[in-house]
This record gives structure tokens, sequence and C-alpha cells, in this order.
């Protein structure tokens, strides 16, 4: 229940930067008709590229806004909060609180991820509804499992995030590693271009990696590419997260030991 | 008598606030008067005290006296410039200290940050090198030059912020709070160095604070300003003797004795042969104590003025 | 003109000393510049595979749209390292560092672009002279055509001053909208990678007259390129790039003004 709670606060902080939602949703809405654009001529020379057709192609660019910053591709979200907080020596105090540093934080982060999920995801994706073809969800299972998907690509990229605000414990500045850290998620999300399109290993590693888990698994499952094996895709996002949170514990533990030892 | 370097005449200065209303769904538009009918000169070479409440238009006059606020109406005049019109001229005159945030680099030694305001002010080599060298004497900041600014205590830093604001020769120096978070030592340095500042050099200091201790110590003379307006310009004596308060005669007698009862004065407590009494300012303290020494064998005397404080309170319980 | 000259002096003294503050953390910086770097290198590489799927994009080879995109990574690298800063106006004004500059006398916008300098995205400019040079072996060069790959690139980097400065004056309205100014001026310079054939005829008359985005790389592309233009816009349009940075730059600095205006008679 306490998490619920702190979701819900994060939920209700975010929705306080009106002016910034309204900022967000248009630039959001801007890069999903360039993109569209893009897309439609690149499927109009290649009708059937990556498997997709040019609907597809274009649903893909719009979901791909709206996940943009519910999964905090670019980094930011709660994880920043915490990365201030170790710069600053106030972690200290949240190591010591009766709730698990990373249970609080990710619920935080979920509660910032449903309010840009309906605000910066479905705002736009309605505009784009209204302006191109798109393609919507073949059956209620089909936008539940996707629904599920994105709290799991929420999930993981949360934990990635994480990871990278721990770094901090060590480099007392992350602003490098998160730089990087975005660039690579940008890339190997499916952001710039739909994974599918990437040749031989490059696409195979790409697959694999758990930022596929970000972008691409949630659109192959609105999209319907994973009809038959929607579990085992479901189950490729929930594995990830679990490693990966698991490793948040795991470099939480060592940073503990630090900080303890250390005083900071 | 020459024209004043500040000089503040009905100056008024409104914002408009949009706030809810209970029983309206969309925000009213009010206007809210932060400065009204605000009148003052500052000569030049005086040291004037500005205080006030928060939210009485303490800030809010220092922004437009450094033209970074436009007024809304009235007369201002600082160095004979409009501030808001002229402010890249006026900004070589004055210097600005906000005490809670600093303009030095963080990252870099204090001389980078002195070398680059020699640069945007353009302050010639001589000059320059002539003011550093007095002030890292008088601020004692020879041994801090070469350490980057994070490393400095804020005392440090404050000194440092201080000598930034004066290496162009202004010759008015608005100060916003600058001994908030210093510790004793440190405030009275700093308090010294701004009198021998004012003496050696004729700047003028506007100075805000809530440190009455500081109005005190550097200023003869104290504007307090309440809601947007002046309600005490004078003295800081005057002030004292302001209104209700009273002053305290502490009666230190050489055995204990019951509450002294002299006419004009009432008893005000004991503490041993210690007793207090109290009269109004206004009154004159003589008669007082001839009618204590006449009654009773006294070891010594002494007077308390009331604190500024209290007086203040007074004033804006008004 | 002596003004400009001393502003600039200021400009660059101020920038320097963000410099040397910068290098106190060299790992963050190193890193900082690489990760900048990659964002962009793959960002061409997802161009590049896209280029995998067919020969032509909107009518244009690989080594054309190249060009195009390092014609406009370059311009808006090199804005955004100049006075990228700009962008953050509104947290000055809610920290209250606007009004400490405002005390200064150096010019706001001189000061305002020129805080926290930073060289980390030398790394996008790298990039994207990298991309463009390649892109230039292909090109049938005459002392022409120079002229106007000069002309372009000093133009498209003023374009993105504009947009950059006009753009970001929005928080002196709304100080939390930062993000608005992205769709202009990150926004304008992915559109400006593709060729605007692939826009349908609105978003090009748009780019045009609107949003000169078009000017950056389009139009002089074309004449350097020695491709027909499918829209069929006047023939003097691609020489009239550097009108449509000066004409940008000219908003921009009313807006500038006006918003300022609009900061000293409102206080917030």
């Amino acid at each position: 229940m306490l998490h619920v709670a702190i979701a819900t606060r994060a939920f209700r902080r975010y929705s306080t930067y009106r002016a910034a939602t309204l900022a967000g949703m248009f630039t959001n809405s801007v890069f999903g008709v360039i993109y569209s654009f893009a897309y439609l001529a690149l499927w109009r020379a290649n009708p059937t590229a990556g498997g997709y057709d040019s609907v597809d192609a274009v649903t893909y660019v719009w979901l791909g806004q709206a996940l943009l910053m519910t999964v905090a591709l670019w980094g930011g979200g709660t994880t920043d909060g915490l990365a201030e907080r170790i710069r600053t020596g106030d972690v200290a105090i949240d190591l010591y609180r009766p709730v698990g540093l990373v249970g609080w934080y990710l619920a935080a982060d979920l509660g910032r991820a449903a309010y840009h999920l309906v605000t910066r995801g479905l705002g736009p994706t309605l505009l784009g509804l209204l302006l191109f073809d798109i393609r919507l969800p073949a059956s209620t299972a089909a936008g539940l499992a996707f629904l599920l998907s994105v709290v799991l690509a929420v999930v993981v990229s949360f934990a990635i995030r994480f990871l990278v605000a721990a770094s901090t414990f060590w480099l007392l500045d992350d602003a490098g590693v998160r730089v990087m850290s975005g660039a690579l998620a940008m890339f190997f999300s499916g952001m710039v271009l739909p994974l599918t399109l990437f040749p031989g290993w490059l696409g195979t590693l790409a697959h694999a990696l758990p930022w596929s888990a970000f972008v691409q698994v949630p659109n192959d499952i609105w999209l319907g590419h994973h009809e038959g094996a929607l579990l085992a895709a479901l189950g490729f996002q929930a594995l990830w997260a679990l490693v990966l949170l698991g490793a948040c514990q795991v470099v939480l533990g060592a940073a503990t030991r630090k900080v303890v030892v250390q005083g900071g | 008598m020459n024209q004043p370097l500040v000089d503040v005449r009905d100056l008024s200065r409104e914002f408009v606030v949009r706030r809810r209303v209970a029983g309206r769904r969309r925000r009213v538009r009010t206007t809210v008067a932060a400065v009204h009918d605000l009148t003052f000169q500052v000569g030049a070479g005086e040291m004037v005290g500005y205080i006030g409440p928060n939210g009485a238009g303490k800030s809010t006059t220092i922004k437009m006296l450094t033209g970074i606020l436009v007024p809304t109406s009235g007369h201002l005049r600082v160095a004979g410039l409009e501030p808001s019109r002229d402010r890249m001229t006026l900004a070589r005159r004055i210097g600005v200290v906000f005490g809670q945030r600093t303009t030095l680099w963080w990252d870099l030694p204090l001389r980078d940050s002195f070398e680059l305001l020699q640069r945007m002010y353009r302050i010639p080599d001589a000059t320059y090198r002539r003011n550093l060298d007095t002030f890292v004497d008088l601020l004692d900041l020879g041994d801090q030059l070469d350490t980057p600014v994070r490393q400095l205590s804020l005392g440090q830093r404050m000194r440092g912020d201080i000598t930034a604001a004066l290496l162009h020769d202004p010759e008015i120096l608005y100060l916003d709070e600058p001994t908030i978070g210093l510790d004793v030592v440190s405030k009275g340095r700093l308090r010294e160095f701004l009198r021998t500042l004012n003496r050696e050099r004729g700047t003028t200091l506007l100075l805000t604070t809530h440190d009455l201790q500081d109005i005190e110590a550097l200023c003869d003379r104290v504007i307090v300003i309440d809601h947007g307006t002046s309600v005490f310009d004078g003295e800081l004596s005057a002030l004292r003797g302001r209104g209700g308060s009273s002053r305290t005669l502490v009666v230190d007698l050489v055995d204990e004795a019951p509450p002294i009862e002299v006419p004009g004065a009432t008893h005000a407590g004991s503490d041993g042969p210690r007793q207090w009494l109290r009269f109004p300012a206004d009154v004159s303290a003589a008669p007082i104590v001839a009618a204590v020494a006449a009654r009773y064998e006294v070891a010594d005397l002494s007077i308390q003025e009331p604190a500024i404080e209290d007086v203040i309170r007074d004033l804006y319980a008004r | 003109m002596a003004e400009a000259v001393v502003h600039a002096q200021r400009y660059v003294d101020i920038a320097w000393l963000w410099i040397r503050a910068a290098w106190q953390y060299p790992a963050s910086f190193v890193m900082l510049a690489v990760g900048n770097g990659l964002i962009n290198l793959l960002d061409f590489l997802g161009l590049w595979i896209m280029f995998s799927h067919l020969d032509r994009l909107g009518g244009f080879a690989l080594h054309e749209v190249a060009f195009l995109y390092g014609a406009s990574s370059l311009g808006i690298g090199v804005a955004d390292t100049l006075i990228g800063s700009v962008e953050r106006i509104g947290t000055y004004i809610r920290t209250g560092r606007l009004d400490q500059m405002l005390t200064k006398p150096v010019p706001l916008l001189v000061q305002v672009c020129a805080d926290q300098f930073t060289l980390r995205r030398l790394g996008r400019i790298t990039q994207a002279a990298v991309v463009f040079a390649w892109a230039c072996t292909y090109v049938d060069w005459s002392p022409l055509r120079v002229v106007a790959a000069v002309s372009m690139v000093a133009s498209g980097a003023v374009v993105f001053f504009g947009l950059f400065v006009a753009f970001s004056c929005v928080q002196f309205w709304t100080h939390d909208a930062s993000e608005f100014a992205n769709a202009f001026t990150y926004g304008g310079a992915t559109v400006a990678q593709y060729p605007l054939s692939i826009f349908p005829r609105e978003v090009l008359v748009g780019l045009t007259f609107v949003i000169p985005i078009a000017f950056v790389n389009w139009y002089p592309s074309l004449f350097i390129l020695g491709r027909e233009d499918p829209y069929a816009m006047p023939a003097w349009f691609q020489w009239s790039s550097p009108l449509a940075a000066a004409a940008t730059m000219l908003v921009a600095l009313s807006v500038w003004r006006l918003g300022v205006r609009r900061y000293t008679s409102t206080g917030s």
C-alpha cells in the first residue's frame, strides 16, 4: 500500500508542471510527424521492409513517441533525484529507511510513467490517429498485453537508470554515464529505427539486449507481430527486469557498504 | 545641497497576480502594490539600513534601484541615471551582493572570477591590482585566492563575493543579507571591513538584513519599509525612542531587597541583588536614578536601550 | 561595430572560464564528449541501415542524403555549441541568476549564451563534419558551388542561432516550457536531415516561409548537388540562405528584446 501511495504522489507531483507537459506533447507530435513522413518514404521505396507495411511503420513511429517519455529513454525520471541525493550525501538517510530504496524509487517512477503515458503518450497518439493511417491493437487482449508490456518496459528502463544513477557513488558525477546510456538506449530500443530493419548479427544482438524491451517489444505486441509468441515476448522483458533489478540490489549493497565504511 | 546619490520619490511598483477566489472557477486577476509611494534620498557616503518584514517590498525596491525591474510610476534616479533605461551604464557604478547566491565560479580559484570581472567591467590594470591588493589584505583572502570557490567556507566565499562587487570602485554598494549564515567572528570581521570601506573610500552602503546587529554596527540611518511604503526613516537612536517602547534601568544593590518602588518606573524583575526597572523611553532617566540612589545602597547602575527588534515589532504591529 | 567586437571578446572571456571549469572534471568531460558523439554516430548509423533497405530516399541517394544530413548537423552543432545555453533561460529566471546577470555591464544575451559554455558538443560537430566531408567527395565541385557550400554552412548556423533564441524566449512567459523550443531547433535539424521531397508540399511551404528550415541546407544543396527542384520553387531561393538567416536573426533579436522587456516589467 505504501508503494501505491508513493506512486500516486509522484503522479501528482509531475502533473503540476502543466506548461512543461503541453510543450512536451507539442514536441512529441512534431517529431511524430517528421518520422512518419520519413518512414512513409522508406516503405514507399520498399513496401515490406523489416516485415512491416507502411501502416505498421507509421503506427510504430507514434507508439515510439508515446513511449519516449514514458520509459524515460533519455534518462530522467525519479532516478535523477537519486543521483542528486547521492551527490549531496542525503542518500545516507534513504539507506536507513525501513523501505527498500529500489522499491521506493521504482514505485515513484511507475507513478511518473503513468502520468507521462496518459499525457505525453496519449496526446500525440490521438493526433497521429487524426493525421495518419494508424493500426489499433487487434483485440482487447492485445491491448492489455501492450499495457503490461509498457509496465515491464518502464521497470527495465528504471533498473538501467538506477544503475546509472548509482554510478555516482563511485564517480561523483553521473552526467557522462547518463549521456552514454541515453545514446545506447536511443539506438538499441528501436527509437532511431525499428530493430527489425537492423541487418544480420546487429539485428540479433539488438533484439537480445535489454533496450529492445523499451520500445521494440511493446510496439510489436501492439502491432500483433508476437501473436503466438506473446508470452515469450513478455517473458523476455520480465527476465531482463528481474536480472537488472537484482543487479540494482547488488550494486546498492556494495554502495551501502561503501557509505558505511567511508561515511559517504 | 548636492544631488542625492539615490533619489526615490513617490515610487510605486504594482504586480498583476492571479489567484483563486472561493466560488469562482477561474483565477481572478488582481493588482498588488509591492511598493507604494515610496520616497527617500540617500546622500553620497551614507550607510543606510533598509529593513522590513518578508514581503514588505525590500527586494522589489533593490531590483528597481539596480534597473532589473521597471517602476510602475514615480521618480527614480541613481547617480543621476534612470536605472532601468541606463542599466548597463549604471552597472559600472554600482556593486551588488546577493547574500545567498554567489557570482563566483564554483570550480575555479577566486582569482579567475576576479580576472573575468576585470574584463567585464573594463577595469584598468593598475586600478584592478590596487583594489585587489587592498581588499585581499583587508578581508584576509590572500591564502584563498588560488583555492577553488567550492572549497571555501561560507564566510570566505562571502568575502570573495564582496571583493568581486567592489573591484570596479562602485559609488554605491547594495548588500542583501550579507551576514546570513555566518558565524559571529566572520560577521564581526565583515562589519569592520564595511565600516573601513565607507570611511576610507566614501562608498555608500545600502544594506538589507534580518540581523539587526548589522544595522546597529553599521548604519547611522534606518529606513523601515512595510507594505511597500516607508514607515520610518531616520537615525537609529530615534527609532529606538519611537513608540511605546521602554528603556530598562538595571540596578545592582549591595544587598538583596524587596522590589524597588520609585515614581515613574515599574519593577520588572529581580535576581538576587540585581533588579530591573522599566520606564518609558521618552522619559529622562535622571530623576529615577536619583530616586533609587536616595533610597537604596546602590553598587552599580546601567541603562539598557530598547532592543531594536522590539521597536520594529512595535512599528509593524501598528 | 567596435561594440560588437567588445561583446564578442566578453563572450570568449566568459566561455573560456567555463571551459576551464569543465576541465576540473576531466573524466566527466571526456565521457560527455564521447557520449554526444556516440548519439550522433548511432543516429547516422540508423540512416545508413535505412539505406540498406532502399537505394533512394525521396529520390536522393545515400551520399546526397549524407550531404544534407552533414550540413544540417553542422549548422545546429555550431549554433548549439555557441548559444545553446539560451535554452536554460527559464531556469535562470527561477534561480535568480538572470537578476545577477542584469547587474553586470555586459549585454544579457552575451552572458546568457556564454553561460555554462561547454565544448562537449564538439563530438556532434566532429561527427557532422566527417559525414559532410565524406559526402563532399561525391560532389562535382565548381568555384560557384564552393561559395554556395560555405554560405550554406554559415547561414545554416545563423538560422539555428535565431531559432534557439526566438523559441527559448517563450520561457519569459512560461518558465518551464523549455521543451517547446526543441520542436523547432532539434525538430528543425531532424527535418533537414532528410530530403524535403519526402514531405508534402504544405510542409515545404511552411519550412520556407514560416520557419526557414529549408534554407539551412535544402535550397543551396539543390544547387550544389546539381539537382532539379522537385517542387519547382523559384531558382533564386537557392541563393537566398544568407537572406533567410539575416531575417531569422532579426526576428529572434526582436523577440529577445520583447522577452527581456516583459521580464523587467513584470519581474517574473
